[in-house]
């Protein structure tokens, strides 16, 4: 066994400072580093820890679990491809960010203690919103402040959970901590605060789709699936969560049936996405668990290949509404096919990589009895092929003729998208390797004949339900309201009020008292007292100059006597 | 040109009797899988399931739902997209430096 000491999600940060020294550098780091990654994070066996004492503590910047390392190689593979995504048109800022923020999620899934995570944690917020900036407009720019200030708020909350679990128990530990005092449920908070959890949900759909093209994709993929390595390790089995995660599986199939924009509609699935694992991790049983950590893997390979296909129609035709989009797979065949791909798994239409691990969440609540998660995670099911397995490649790709006619995406695009394409394919129909590096032994079959029926009925019904509704889901130049108002619109007018007001009575305050002083001056201007040298108006710097003698003074007494 | 010999010109998708064809596809491919439903028994944990073609109706009743949910809340959250920012670059990535 080789001595693994360097933090495999280190390399990727600092490789990542190294990319603005030249083209074949940043290409040689883009390929060269997810590789070296991979290989690193499978050279130790789990159980492997790396100790550090640090101010008295014990820290754990490598701690290899099987939950850690499933995260941590499905990351890498994503920066990897995401890399061939990206390389030729992206800007080497992006790229640089990117591979920073990805290599801080990495750090998250193998740390084994609160405050290495929590440092990781932080590098992820500024890579992440960097990312956002490097694609350099206005929009982007905004939603990037808006965006850093939502995570900003989580990592505080985090570090005053994490600093009064420290007091409380003793113990920086990475583990399942029980929901005892507010300690922890402030740590609860801040990761579901990057989870896209409610209230704050609006920060994905708001920062994730003003990115480049390329960025969305690497967007997609890091912060909210950390969340979900965080609550599953730290939160398995909280009641809690299973409203939580239902809310957030609901609003994201509403607000992407509101949505217009069509990267908007994808980040709003991943809200819904991310409330399919946030359920199973309540859940809590060994099979929800693994349903869990498997859809997050499956997820993030298929939502990255969504936003690649969306990311290349807004590269070659530079429009990113319903409206203006349309009748593209005639040019465009390759990238419409390859999104479809992804919008089947995940749909998690049979033999794609949704169907064989989102199934094992809704088999974890029939097991349990409870009947209401059930159901809604089957309605659930319908609504995720309504609101992006269909609805996205519809209005992208067929709708009405938009009369453009965009060259096909560049070919690493196109072979990027591919890979993930065979991935969500692969995985489907032969989930074996996945099955087998996931936390718990594997007894799910998902491969029956009744759950195929039940899948194709309620799949194929659920699009019978969208080309029936079709006159209702016409797109409208609109955005919908979300909690986001508050801070945007109420927050900001209520600002603007009060500084007014206090600007006014500010005024009129300095305005009174420098009456008075003038008044005061003109009266003493009058007295014999004024004609004294002790009543003058001092240059500032005499005055300076006589405490250093006084104070010299004293120096000198001090000295001698 | 006339319109027929237009839509001769068309993408194979676009043509109105092709559309006609996918449709008659369609919904015979529905019919296959709720008669399929009848062959396999389903693991009956609440009941329902068993029921004929529970999937089917209960996939297609709830999305009709959730379309005519969003419609509604529609009425309420829908804004102009100017509504924030009215320099923001909602339409395309024109205005970007590179």
């Amino acid at each position: 066994m080789s001595e693994l000491l360097f933090p495999p999600g280190l390399l990727l940060i600092f490789g990542a400072l190294l990319m603005p020294l030249g083209q074949h550098v940043r290409n040689g780091l883009i390929f060269g580093l997810p590789v070296l990654c991979l290989i690193l994070i499978w050279s130790a066996p789990v159980g492997y820890v790396v100790t550090l004492p640090f101010l008295g503590f014990e820290l754990e910047p490598i701690r290899i679990t099987t939950m850690g390392r499933l995260f941590a190689t499905v990351f890498s593979l994503m920066v990897l491809v995401g890399g061939i995504f990206a390389y030729k048109q992206a800007s080497t800022l992006e790229l640089s960010a990117a591979f920073a923020y990805a290599g801080s999620a990495i750090g998250v899934t193998l740390s084994g203690d609160l405050i290495t995570l929590f440092i990781f944690w932080e590098i992820m917020a500024i890579g992440s919103t960097l990312v956002i900036w490097a694609a350099r407009h206005e929009g982007a720019y905004r939603a990037s402040v808006r965006y850093l200030m939502v995570h900003l708020l989580g990592g505080l909350l985090l570090m005053i959970g994490i600093a009064g679990h420290v007091v409380d128990t003793g113990s920086i530990r990475f583990e399942a901590l029980s929901l005892e005092s507010i300690s922890q449920y402030l740590i609860l908070a801040g990761f579901l605060i990057n989870a896209g959890a409610p209230p704050l949900s609006a920060w994905i759909a708001d920062a994730y789709p003003e990115a480049s093209p390329s960025g969305s994709v690497f967007l997609s993929a890091f912060t909210t699936k950390t969340a979900v390595f965080t609550l599953l390790i730290a939160f398995p089995g909280t009641w809690l969560l299973i409203p939580i995660g239902i809310y957030m599986i609901f609003y994201g199939i509403i607000y992407a049936l509101l949505e217009n924009d069509m990267r908007r509609i994808l980040a709003y699935s991943i809200v819904n996405q991310v409330g399919f694992m946030v359920t199973g991790i309540g859940l809590g049983t060994e099979m929800a668990l693994n349903g869990a950590a498997a859809h997050a893997f499956a997820h993030i390979i298929y939502k990255a290949l969504l936003l690649m296909s969306a990311g290349a129609v807004l590269y070659r035709t530079g429009k990113r509404r319903c409206t203006d989009l349309g009748g593209l797979f005639q040019t465009m065949p390759w990238t419409a096919t390859l999104g479809i791909i992804g919008a089947l798994a995940i749909s998690s239409f049979p033999f794609t990589s949704g169907f064989v691990t989102k199934s094992m969440i809704a088999q974890s609540a029939a097991d349990q009895h409870l009947i209401y998660v059930w159901f809604a995670l089957a309605a659930a099911s319908a609504g995720v092929f309504l609101h992006a397995g269909i609805k996205f490649p519809w209005f992208v790709f067929f709708q009405k003729d938009s009369g453009m006619r965009p060259p096909e995406a560049p070919r690493n695009m196109l072979l990027a998208m591919t890979v993930f394409a065979v991935f969500c394919i692969g995985l489907g129909v032969y989930p074996e390797p996945l099955y087998a590096i996931l936390p718990f032994a594997v007894t799910y079959e998902p491969y029956t004949a009744a759950h195929l029926v039940a899948q194709f009925q309620l799949l194929l019904f659920a699009g019978l339900a969208f080309f029936v509704m079709l006159p209702m889901m016409k797109r409208t130049l609109t955005i919908s309201l979300d909690f986001d108002w508050f801070y945007r619109k109420l927050l900001y007018a209520t600002a603007t009020t009060i500084s007014n007001r206090t600007a006014s009575i500010s005024n009129v305050f300095s305005n009174s008292t420098q009456h008075a002083w003038k008044s005061f001056q003109t009266g003493f201007q009058r007295t014999r007292v004024s004609q004294y040298h002790l009543a003058d108006n001092w240059p500032t710097g005499s005055m300076v100059l006589w405490i250093g003698v006084i104070l010299g003074g004293y120096l000198l007494v001090d000295i001698y006597f | 040109m006339s319109e027929q010999t237009q839509d001769q010109n068309r993408r194979w998708l676009l043509r109105k009797e092709n559309i006609r064809t996918l449709w008659v596809i369609f919904i015979a491919v529905l019919i296959v899988t709720v008669i399929a439903g009848l062959f396999v028994h389903q693991h009956v944990h609440f009941g329902i399931e068993d029921s004929f073609g529970f999937f089917a109706w209960y996939g297609f009743i709830t999305c009709v739902g959730m379309v005519v949910f969003a419609k509604i809340l529609g009425i309420f959250l829908k804004r102009p997209e100017d509504y924030y920012d009215t320099n923001s670059d909602k339409g395309s990535n024109k205005d970007a430096i590179s």
